[in-house]
């Protein structure tokens, strides 16, 4: 069975810099893996190589089983679920807004929109603009609309920073149900133990852009 | 989702943005009609010359003015909400058109409150027959101008002074939208035929349509 992500000796430069150096990984379905690494060390442009929005410079590699240097790559792009060290809503409008504007622009149905807010503690929140809105909200709107798109590759950056324990446990429950659904998530942060417990396997290091070792 | 439902969404949702920001109604417009008055305060006393610089002015501020209104809704977007955009299976082409879409009616409303704004201030002599035609004009350069600017926000995506650099972009190729404008009206006063500059303002947003369209994808990926 072929790995939900291949990457083999890949490299990628960004403005002429380098920013990943021969990285091999290879991640199957229903697995879940933890990389830490220090700020700068290029965590968040595998991410984003991994969700198709950055192409390699070198090496090969592929996501869902399509060729990362193919333009065909990007008709997976919506079975991919990102959620970046910045949140990538809408300041000027609602949590609730924003969420029924992502279902509307998929074609997905309105009616889990109720249940997500529920499951992750905005009811009471959902006509807060986002401006207006904690960033442990933010988040939590991003994890509610993770439980409406089900993505089959969930992509974590730095998602736990910042959060309380119940949003962190949030997050947790959004790994569980992802790895359960035979998805697979990458995770990573500069933080240890935000990668700590027994949903991540062995944690892999990332140095200067390099896949240093496993701990 | 069709392309078309996503991309009356796009255009939903920055209209409601601009709505709550409102910075084309509080800050652009009232600017623009302020420097329509600086025009008609600086030509004097002579009424016969105002009156004649009066649609030559309107059209400079319009297309000045109406470029930073056009552009607002590219300068707004953060490269996070692209990439979320991107994995929500966006096609790039619904953004232009949803953009091009909300850009026209932002610009459309701006351009009849500005060409009111003109009648008033500069007095002009109109042919008899104009409202027809000037309209027709006016729409067919708010569209173009509208797909003009999202097709220069697509290019500079990524770029430093996105904004700056997507005006000059804007800037000679809107030359045949202001031609073919500002003609219509000297057509009428020649009691010479007008069809030709509607025919220049139609081809030239065809022609715009046609290319924000099919570079959209290219662009989009290129920009990764």
């Amino acid at each position: 069975m072929q790995p939900l992500v291949e990457l083999r000796s890949i490299g990628v430069s960004l403005g002429g810099q380098p920013i990943l150096r021969d990285v091999d990984l290879e991640i199957s379905a229903g697995q879940s893996v933890g990389i830490v690494g220090p700020n700068g060390s290029g965590k968040t442009t595998l991410l984003r190589l991994i969700a198709t929005l950055v192409r390699p410079s070198s090496g090969v590699g592929s996501v869902l089983g399509e060729d990362l240097s193919s333009p065909a790559v990007r008709v997976n792009r919506r079975a991919i679920g990102l959620i970046s060290h910045q949140p990538s809503l809408i300041d000027e409008l609602s949590l609730e807004e924003n969420l029924t504007h992502f279902v509307k622009l998929t074609g997905f149905s309105m009616e889990g929109v109720d249940k997500s807010f529920s499951v992750v503690g905005l009811e009471k929140a959902r006509h807060l603009r986002v401006s207006a809105a904690s960033y442990g909200m933010k988040r939590r709107l991003e994890v509610a609309w993770l439980l409406i798109a089900k993505p089959q590759l969930l992509l974590l950056d730095e998602a736990k920073s910042g959060l309380d324990d119940t949003a962190q446990e949030l997050i947790d429950a959004l790994v569980t149900l992802t790895i359960e659904r035979g998805g697979s998530v990458v995770s990573v942060s500069h933080n240890p133990q935000h990668l700590a417990g027994s949903q991540f396997g062995p944690v892999r290091r990332l140095e200067q852009g390099r896949i240093q070792a496993v701990t | 989702m069709s392309l078309w439902k996503q991309s009356v969404e796009i255009a939903r949702v920055d209209l409601l943005v601009e709505s709550r920001l409102g910075d084309s109604l509080k800050i652009i417009l009232p600017f623009a009609i302020i420097a329509l008055m600086i025009f008609s305060l600086a030509f004097g006393s002579d009424l016969i010359s105002i009156g004649n610089a009066g649609p030559g002015v309107f059209w400079t501020i319009a297309i000045l003015f109406g470029m930073q209104i056009a552009l607002r809704a590219a300068a707004l977007e953060t490269e996070p909400r692209r990439d979320l955009t991107a994995l929500l299976g966006l096609d790039p082409a619904a953004r232009f058109l949803g953009r091009s879409l909300s850009a026209s009616l932002l610009l459309g409303g701006f351009m009849s409150v500005l060409f009111a704004a003109m009648l008033l201030l500069f007095n002009p002599v109109l042919p008899t027959g104009w409202l027809w035609p000037v309209a027709t004009s006016l729409v067919l350069s708010t569209i173009g101008l509208a797909m003009l600017s999202t097709l220069a926000g697509e290019v500079t995506v990524g770029l430093r002074n996105r904004t700056s650099l997507a005006s000059l972009i804007v800037a000679p190729l809107v030359i045949p939208i202001v031609v073919g404008a500002s003609q219509v009206r000297e057509a009428m006063d020649r009691s010479s035929g007008i069809l030709i500059w509607i025919l220049l303002l139609t081809t030239t947003d065809l022609v715009l349509l046609v290319a924000g369209v099919g570079l959209s994808r290219p662009l989009e990926e290129a920009s990764r």
